[in-house]
Formats: C-alpha cells, sequence, structure tokens
C-alpha cells in the first residue's frame, strides 16, 4: 500500500460541479474542457504512477487570456487547481486531486520570437523541451537544459521543477537559462516576471518562481537564453575498479581546472542494462562508469580528452576508451538518457533524486546498498558526478503494494541520508508528494515558514497545486482559511 | 540582536563594509548594523568548486584564498567603491549578493545570483533561517536564496553564503578594434559571442571613455575602443583568436592585448576606473537589450554630454551624466522606457537620490507583489527602510 496520504476530496466542491461546468463553458467555451471520464482519466497521474486521482474536470486553454479566466473563475468560486505540462514529474508534482481542475498547458506551444541578434526565444510555455532546440538549431543555437525526458517534457514543467540535465555542469540549470516569464495569478491578474534584459529589476521574483512547483501562478509564457552550438562535442568511457576510484578521479579532473560539459557515473547494475539496451560498448567488467564529455574544435577535443585519459590513469582504471566516432558518441548518450527505459524495461522502480558533496560518494553508495538490502531490494545508481546529484533506482514490483511501500520507506532512509551528509533532497526533480514529508529534515520550521509566506504572497487562498511541497499538515492549517496571517516560526 | 530591534521596532540599516552606501536611496534607520564583524571562510572545497563565507568577509580575502588553489569567483563582482566615494578594495561578499553587481564575465559565467548557493539570514522578524545548501543542484522548495539577490538588505540580513567558484584560466588575450561608432560596436561584439569560442568579456568603450583607460598600450589610442576577451587554456587559445579575426574581419584590424595587459585592462573594468568619483556627474546603470543599448544612449545624448562604458555585448550600460537636480532622470528613464529595460541611478548626492527615483518604477501589479514579499520577511519595515523604494 502506497503511504503518502492525499486528502480526501471536498464534496461541497464536487456536488456544485454541473454548475462550475456551465460557469466555465460560458466563460471559455466547451472546446476547451475535458468533462467526460475517460478524457479526464488520461490526467489521473504523471510519471510518478503509483499514485492517481481523476480530477473533475481538464482544462486545455490555448492563450493567456483564457488561462486568466479560467483561474479568475476558480478563485471566485473556491475551486482547486492543478497546472499541468506534460505529466512527466516523477514525485508526482502534476497529481490531481479528485476536487480540482487540471489547467493542462501543452496546447499552448508556439514559438512567438526567435531573436538571434540578443541570443534569446520568447515561446508558450508549453512547447516541449526539445522543440525549442529544434527550432533555433539552423542558427546556431540551442536551449541548454536538456533533461532526459526533454522530448516530452514542455518548458512550463522546466520551469515549475527548475529541471537540469546531463549537460548542466558547464551550462546551469533551468534558472540559469530564462530570462522572464509570463504568468497568470490565481486571481487572473497577468504579471511579466523578469524580462529580456540580463538584469532583473528590482526583488529577483524570478528566482522565487522558478522551481516553485506550479505553487505561485500558472506560468504561459517565457523567454530563455539561446547558447551557440559547441564546434564539436566527444565523449569517452572510463570504466574503473571501484566507486573511490570513479570519484576521486573526477576531483582530479576539477582540480585540473578541467571542467567537462558532462560527467556521468553509472554503477555496474546500471552499466548491465543500460548496455544490453543501446550497445553502447559500455565495459561490463567495471564496477563503476564514468562518460566524460567535452567540447571545442577537433584540436581542442583531442587535447583536453589526452589530458583527462592522463588523470584517468592515476586511477588504475579497467578500460579508457574515447568515442571513436558520431555514431558511438551518439550510443554512448542514448545509453545514459534511456538509463531510466531501459531499466524499466526490466523491473519497476522507484527513481531517487538526492544530491550530496562528491567526497561522500563513495560512502553514500555503500549506506544506499545497504538500506536497500535491509527492505530486500535490489538499486541502480546513476550520478551527475560533476554537480553531485545522484539517481538511485530502487528496483521493486509493482504488483506487490507490501514491496511497493518497501520500496518507498527505501527511499526515504536514501534521501535522508543524502541531506545527513550535507547534500539535499531533490536536485532537479522536485518535492511534489513524494518528498513533502521529508521537507522538515533538511529544512527548520522557519525555514518553511519562510517560504510559505511566499507562497501566500502570491496564492492566498492556497488554491494552487495543494498538498504538495509542504507537509500536508501544515498546508492544512493553511488553507483552514489563516493563510494569510503567517504561521509562527519555532 | 535583529529580533531585539524588531520587539523595539527600531529601524535598521544594512551595511557591509561600506563600498556601496552611497548607492540607492537613503536608507532611514535607527540603527546601523555591520556585518564587518561576521568574518572569515566556513568551507573551502576546490575539487567540488564550491566556498562559504561569513557575509562580512572581504572580497579581496575572499579572492587571495580562491587564487592560492588556482581558482576564482567567475562573475567577477564589480567594486563600486572608488567610484561612488568609498574605498575601493572594501566590498563584503554579503554586499556582493545583496546588490548582484557582477561584472564582464557575466555574460560567460553567469551573475554572482547565478553563482549562489545557500544562504543564512536573519529577517525583519529577528529569525534566523537558510535556504538552498552546498551542493550544485537543489531543488528543494523555494529558492528563497536568490530570491534574496537583488534586495539590497532590505529582506533579511545574509550572516553567510555559500557559492560556486571556478578555476582559473590558464592563459587569457584581447582583441580591441579601433574606431568603430557604438551601432556597429555592438553588432561586432554580439557576432562574437554567437561564436562558440567563449568569449569571456565583450566591451565597448565610445572615445570619451578610452580616453581615460590608463592601459599603456590603449591609452593614447584616441578612438573607440570593442573589446573582446579570450580566456582558456594555452592550447587553445591562439587557434581561437585567429577564428575571432575570421570572424570578425569585416569589422578591421585588431589590436592584440596579450595575457598581462588583458589583466590589467579589465581589472579596471572591476572598478569602473573610467568613471571616477566626482561631485560634477552622476552615474546610472542601465540593462537592456544588446541592440537597443546604442539607441538608448544616442537618444539621451541629445539631451546631454555622456560617457558611456558598454558592457556584456551591449546588455549593460554605465553611463556617467552631468550633476543635475534630476541626475538626467526624466531623460534617461524616457529613453529607457521606449526601449526596453530599466535604469538605476548609483551615484548623486544624497538629496537627489532622495527625491527621484534610484531603482526603475515597479509596474503596479509587479509592486503589488514587492510590498508582499517586503512584508513577509520584514512587516514592520525595519531593514533598510527605503533604501529601493521610498513608501517600504
Ligand atoms: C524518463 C524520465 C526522465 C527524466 N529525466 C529528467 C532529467 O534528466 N532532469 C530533470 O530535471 N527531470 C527529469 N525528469 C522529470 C520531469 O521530466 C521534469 O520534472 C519535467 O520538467 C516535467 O515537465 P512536464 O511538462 O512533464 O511537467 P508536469 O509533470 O506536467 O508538471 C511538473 C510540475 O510543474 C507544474 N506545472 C506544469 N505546468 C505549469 C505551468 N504552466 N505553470 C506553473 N506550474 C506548472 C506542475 O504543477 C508540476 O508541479 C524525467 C522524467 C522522466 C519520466
Ligand atoms: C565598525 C564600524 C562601525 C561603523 N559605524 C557606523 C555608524 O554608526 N554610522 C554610520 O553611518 N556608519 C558607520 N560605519 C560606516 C559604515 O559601516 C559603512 O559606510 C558601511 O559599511 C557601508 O555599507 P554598504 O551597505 O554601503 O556596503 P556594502 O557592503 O557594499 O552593501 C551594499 C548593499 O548590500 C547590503 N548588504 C551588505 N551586506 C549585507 C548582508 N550581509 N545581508 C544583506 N544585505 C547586505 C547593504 O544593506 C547595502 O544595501 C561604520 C563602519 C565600521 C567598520
Amino acid at each position: 500500500m502506497p503511504h503518502i496520504e492525499l486528502p480526501e476530496p471536498d464534496v461541497g466542491v464536487l456536488r456544485r460541479l454541473p454548475i462550475l461546468i456551465e460557469g466555465l463553458k460560458s466563460r471559455v467555451g466547451q472546446d476547451l474542457l475535458i468533462v467526460d471520464e475517460d478524457g479526464r482519466r488520461a490526467y489521473e497521474t504523471d510519471a510518478f504512477t503509483a499514485y492517481r486521482r481523476v480530477p473533475m474536470l481538464v482544462v486545455l486553454p490555448r492563450t493567456t487570456e483564457e488561462v486568466s479566466k479560467i483561474l479568475k473563475y476558480c478563485h471566485e468560486n473556491d475551486v482547486k487547481v492543478i497546472p499541468r505540462g506534460a505529466g512527466t514529474s516523477l514525485c508526482g508534482g502534476s497529481l490531481p486531486t479528485e476536487d480540482a481542475i487540471v489547467l493542462c498547458i501543452s496546447k499552448m506551444n508556439r514559438v512567438i520570437e526567435i531573436d538571434y541578434a540578443n541570443r534569446l526565444a520568447r515561446l508558450e510555455a508549453g512547447i516541449t523541451n526539445l522543440q525549442i532546440t529544434a527550432e533555433v538549431a539552423a542558427g546556431g543555437f540551442f536551449y541548454a537544459p536538456d533533461p532526459s525526458s526533454q522530448l516530452a517534457c514542455t518548458l512550463a514543467g522546466n520551469l515549475a521543477m527548475n529541471s537540469g540535465g546531463a549537460h548542466c555542469l558547464k551550462y546551469g540549470v533551468t534558472t540559469h537559462n530564462v530570462l522572464g516569464v509570463k504568468m497568470v495569478l490565481i486571481d487572473g491578474t497577468v504579471v511579466e516576471i523578469g524580462g529580456s534584459a540580463l538584469e532583473r529589476n528590482g526583488y529577483d521574483l524570478l528566482s522565487l518562481v522558478i522551481g516553485s512547483e506550479g505553487q505561485l501562478g500558472v506560468i504561459t509564457e517565457a523567454t530563455v537564453k539561446l547558447v551557440p552550438s559547441p564546434e564539436g562535442a566527444r565523449p569517452m568511457m572510463i570504466g574503473f575498479r571501484s566507486p573511490e576510484a570513479a570519484g576521486s578521479c573526477v576531483s582530479a579532473i576539477i582540480a585540473a581546472g578541467i571542467i567537462p560539459v558532462a560527467i556521468e557515473y553509472m554503477d555496474h547494475a546500471a552499466i548491465e542494462v543500460c548496455e544490453a539496451f543501446a550497445g553502447a560498448g559500455y565495459p561490463l567488467d567495471a564496477e563503476a562508469l564514468l562518460i566524460v564529455e567535452v567540447e571545442g574544435s577537433e584540436a581542442e577535443i583531442g587535447i583536453l580528452l589526452g589530458r583527462i585519459a592522463e588523470i584517468a590513469a592515476r586511477f588504475d582504471p579497467k578500460t579508457v576508451q574515447i568515442s571513436s566516432d558520431a555514431d558511438q558518441s551518439a550510443r554512448i548518450w542514448a545509453g545514459r538518457k534511456a538509463a531510466f527505459g531501459a531499466i524499466g524495461r526490466i523491473s519497476d522502480y522507484l527513481c531517487m533524486d538526492g544530491t550530496i558533496p562528491l567526497a561522500q560518494l563513495p560512502h553514500a553508495l555503500t549506506r544506499i546498498s545497504q538500506i536497500c538490502a535491509e527492505y530486500g531490494l535490489k538499486v541502480a545508481n546513476i550520478f551527475h558526478a560533476g554537480d553531485g546529484n545522484l539517481h538511485p533506482l530502487i528496483l521493486y514490483d509493482a504488483n506487490s503494494p507490501e514491496e511497493a511501500e518497501r520500496a518507498e520507506l527505501a527511499g526515504e532512509a536514501i534521501l535522508k541520508l543524502c541531506v545527513e551528509l550535507g547534500g539535499c533532497l531533490t536536485g532537479e526533480h522536485g518535492v511534489g508528494i513524494e518528498k513533502r514529508e521529508l521537507m522538515t529534515t533538511q529544512f527548520t520550521p522557519t525555514d518553511l515558514a519562510v517560504q510559505m509566506r511566499i507562497k501566500t504572497v502570491f496564492d492566498p487562498t492556497w488554491r494552487l497545486n495543494p498538498a504538495k511541497v509542504f507537509p500536508l499538515a501544515i498546508t492544512n492549517v493553511m488553507r483552514a482559511g489563516d493563510a494569510a496571517s503567517t504561521p509562527e516560526a519555532a | 540582536m535583529i529580533a531585539r530591534f524588531a520587539r523595539e521596532k527600531r529601524g535598521i540599516e544594512v551595511v557591509g563594509h561600506g563600498a556601496l552606501r552611497n548607492t540607492g536611496r537613503v536608507a532611514t534607520a535607527d540603527v546601523v548594523l555591520t556585518t564587518s564583524g561576521l568574518k572569515g571562510v566556513t568551507l573551502y572545497e576546490p575539487t567540488e568548486l564550491v566556498m562559504s563565507a561569513r557575509s562580512g568577509t572581504p572580497i579581496y580575502e575572499i579572492e587571495s584564498i580562491l587564487a592560492a588553489r588556482g581558482q576564482m569567483l567567475s562573475f567577477e563582482p564589480v567594486d563600486l567603491g572608488p567610484a561612488t566615494g568609498a574605498p575601493g578594495g572594501a566590498l563584503s561578499i554579503g554586499g556582493v549578493f545583496a546588490t548582484n553587481f557582477s561584472g564582464s564575465r557575466r555574460i560567460s559565467a553567469g551573475s554572482a545570483r547565478d553563482n549562489l548557493l545557500g544562504v543564512r539570514a536573519v529577517n525583519g522578524r529577528g529569525e534566523l533561517f537558510k535556504s538552498g545548501g552546498r551542493v550544485m543542484k537543489n531543488v528543494a522548495g523555494l529558492d528563497v536564496a536568490r530570491g534574496l539577490t537583488g534586495s539590497w538588505g532590505t529582506l533579511a540580513v545574509m550572516t553567510e553564503v555559500t557559492f560556486k567558484v571556478a578555476p582559473l584560466p590558464q592563459t587569457m588575450q584581447t582583441l580591441a578594434f579601433v574606431g568603430l561608432p557604438d551601432d556597429l560596436a555592438i553588432e561586432a561584439l554580439n557576432i562574437a559571442m554567437a561564436t562558440p569560442l567563449e568569449i569571456s568579456g565583450a566591451v565597448h568603450l565610445p572615445k570619451n571613455c578610452v580616453d581615460r583607460l590608463k592601459v599603456p598600450k590603449l591609452k593614447g589610442v584616441g578612438q573607440s575602443l570593442t573589446l573582446l576577451r579570450l580566456e582558456t587554456f594555452a592550447t587553445s587559445i591562439d587557434e581561437r583568436r585567429e577564428k575571432l579575426k575570421v570572424a570578425l574581419k569585416v569589422y578591421g584590424k585588431p589590436i592584440e592585448l596579450d595575457a598581462e595587459d588583458t589583466f590589467s585592462l579589465w581589472s579596471e573594468f572591476r572598478t569602473l576606473s573610467m568613471m571616477p568619483f566626482s561631485t560634477e556627474t552622476s552615474l546610472w546603470r542601465i540593462s537592456t537589450l544588446p541592440t537597443k543599448a546604442p539607441e538608448i544612449v544616442a537618444a539621451i545624448q541629445k539631451f546631454m554630454d555622456v560617457v558611456a562604458f558598454y558592457d556584456w555585448s551591449g546588455a549593460l550600460i554605465w553611463l556617467e551624466v552631468p550633476a543635475a537636480a534630476d541626475a538626467g532622470a526624466a531623460d534617461v528613464r524616457r529613453a529607457v522606457a521606449v526601449r526596453g529595460g530599466h535604469a538605476t541611478l548609483i551615484r548623486a548626492e544624497p538629496e537627489i537620490r532622495n527625491t527621484v527615483e534610484v531603482f526603475e518604477p515597479l509596474k503596479p501589479e509587479i509592486e503589488r507583489l514587492t510590498r508582499g514579499i517586503k512584508s513577509a520577511f520584514d512587516p514592520s519595515g525595519l531593514l533598510n527602510r527605503g533604501r529601493m523604494y521610498a513608501n517600504f
């Protein structure tokens, strides 16, 4: 039995549903509404599939103005709203509640303006991540954050989660690549936060909005930075005898003043599965694999990879292999980017997303194996080594509620470990419902009060994306009415 | 201490080391709280590219500790002390993040805000809180740490900051194109920025600004200079320089500066030494789109004599204007308003800073949110009251 508590639906709201449907129809027209149950069922979960709730209504607006009308109506009629992009959240971030309206912006996916001279693009936020790069590739640019889900996930979801990707070591995550957003507040007010200039005017509200998991408003447009495509890029693979050796090698590369675009780590279990899937030539006899990618001209790439190989040699690697051609490079990355999918083909899994200081890697991996063994479960580890973001994939059988619960408990123990080691609960997937109750391990009541007061400024009655991010007991108090009066800190 | 002032409802002026005391509106306060006693680096992991320091630690101390391990603050914070009539080198690390004033390398390495990872701070309620952490990626909860950047001590007093550091480049060179008018210069800089050559500085100085340079090799050029800095490995730099020259062939044959001259030249920009303190002039900082920058300067120039320094390929303009009753605010704001962006008055006599808006006025719906945030952090309005906006 999955053990994360979901709030009981508000029957009063459900009873008013027919009136609410009529009300919305008269404001935005019938075409935008999904009323029938089969249609709504498509929105019952995200990529955190253990939890499902069919929303009472789904709305698919096409314009900011429609979003504004919908939110204003929900605000006036005390209806909760779940903002949604593509529903690929791994933490239940876009999971509906039965008494809420899902406001999905996937239809708002136009390019508004591409400005090569100033290296920026203005887009509707429902555009997919990969589509942005596709639109600007011909101009010699790309959009840098590259979550593995980039084919499906939307810019809105990326903004709400502050998503990262394998190449963030060099290019940063979403918050480093966005200049401004257009957002609709719960009362229907449309605000422009940030703009197209590099610097913000006044308080940095944009920093608060990015990563706010749909808690502050509904993002409808964004202005993003465009980055010139590198002349070339090439990965190399280094197989090690131990996690210690791989971890020390990462430190040594950075100590030598080299910041590769990506340093990805896979443990033995992950190597086996991904190799079977992609045939990239991963070393099957290694305990740990590093994929290190550098960019530049042919000459620069050759020199840098040569220096990295020299550094790696100090750590007694089993194999050192520089990608021989574009085809192998593509396969090396295909294997890494498909890692979740490849593992998903052999087992159900829970994907954890803690971060740790790099020096703690060997210790963390040992503890993670122990924890999973205690719960009688297997684990595969993938790690964005350059920035300390660890993805243990806990394998379990979803048909066994008992095993599913054990997997959740093991996951919790791992995240607590990450916080203990000086890291945090989530590096890129967000809190959602999954890590909501764990927030108190990373934050004091005061830390959380500081965050919740900001939520209250934007969403005074706590109608947006309820029961997420903050521990349920506290959010219930907020919703119960004294949201305006801020909680007393401990 | 703040908790006590909060109970007594005493206004507090938050000061680091005085480097920027003369910028912004003059805060009204009963007490001055200085972080200059909060000193010292508390964590430094060179192989994880991370450092924590107490907020009053002087920036030069941090930079020398980093340099000893071959590292740096990649966002190259500008020290406006000398330009605003305070001593140079006094800037505190807390002040750097409170103002988010980044230097020339911002275009390739991001701003101070981009490199901030976590803070400990005390808000106007006297509560000590933390946000973020010491790891590069952290999306647990709202990003309050970055939200505090640019708030000029009006929301909370940071006591400790944790930030990303970077390796020092092995070597550097500068190409200086001579005699380009502002619009062509900005065009050239942006063509360079669109190449994958990882330009780490893109500056244009009109002639009257060049006349104030100190670097011997450029001092007497007597024409405008358009400057591009390359920083990379010794094995790459010549290849990149030659590629850059090819990309910008139509803009003429550049003067080439070696690593030493490059270092001196860009150090001048870090203290804005071309715009020294004077009561005869005022100083503005304008953030806009690169392609709009020359138009903005030209529009203001119709009304007054100006000295402009374009940084970040035109996305930032430092503009010196003659001292006037409103420090040129009416003309500057109008020129910016029609072209997009925002302007901050950096230097003017205190009476002027308290009568014109120092920060770009906010749109009503943004002002509503801004006031909401201010009162969430500091409900009694104790911290740096009036520093950013007259009424809160
Ligand atoms: C196979 C797989 C691989 C993944 N790899 C990565 C990875 O490498 N890096 C990474 O960071 N993540 C990764 N993810 C997680 C996920 O893809 C990201 O969190 C993504 O940004 C979610 O985008 P989405 O459009 O699917 O958003 P959704 O799942 O629909 O929503 C995510 C959150 O955003 C909010 N939201 C959606 N739209 C709006 C809006 N318009 N305004 C305000 N809030 C809104 C929702 O309420 C929710 O809280 C992966 C997921 C999968 C399934
Ligand atoms: C021991 C000592 C005692 C002094 N006593 C007085 C006095 O009684 N009266 C007097 O008028 N002057 C006094 N001064 C001088 C005064 O401290 C300096 O002028 C002052 O340090 C100016 O700081 P600043 O805010 O301009 O500088 P910066 O440090 O450059 O700060 C710039 C901005 O950042 C904010 N900021 C700085 N640090 C933080 C932080 N940690 N958290 C949040 N925001 C921050 C500031 O509020 C300001 O808005 C004293 C100086 C010293 C060294």
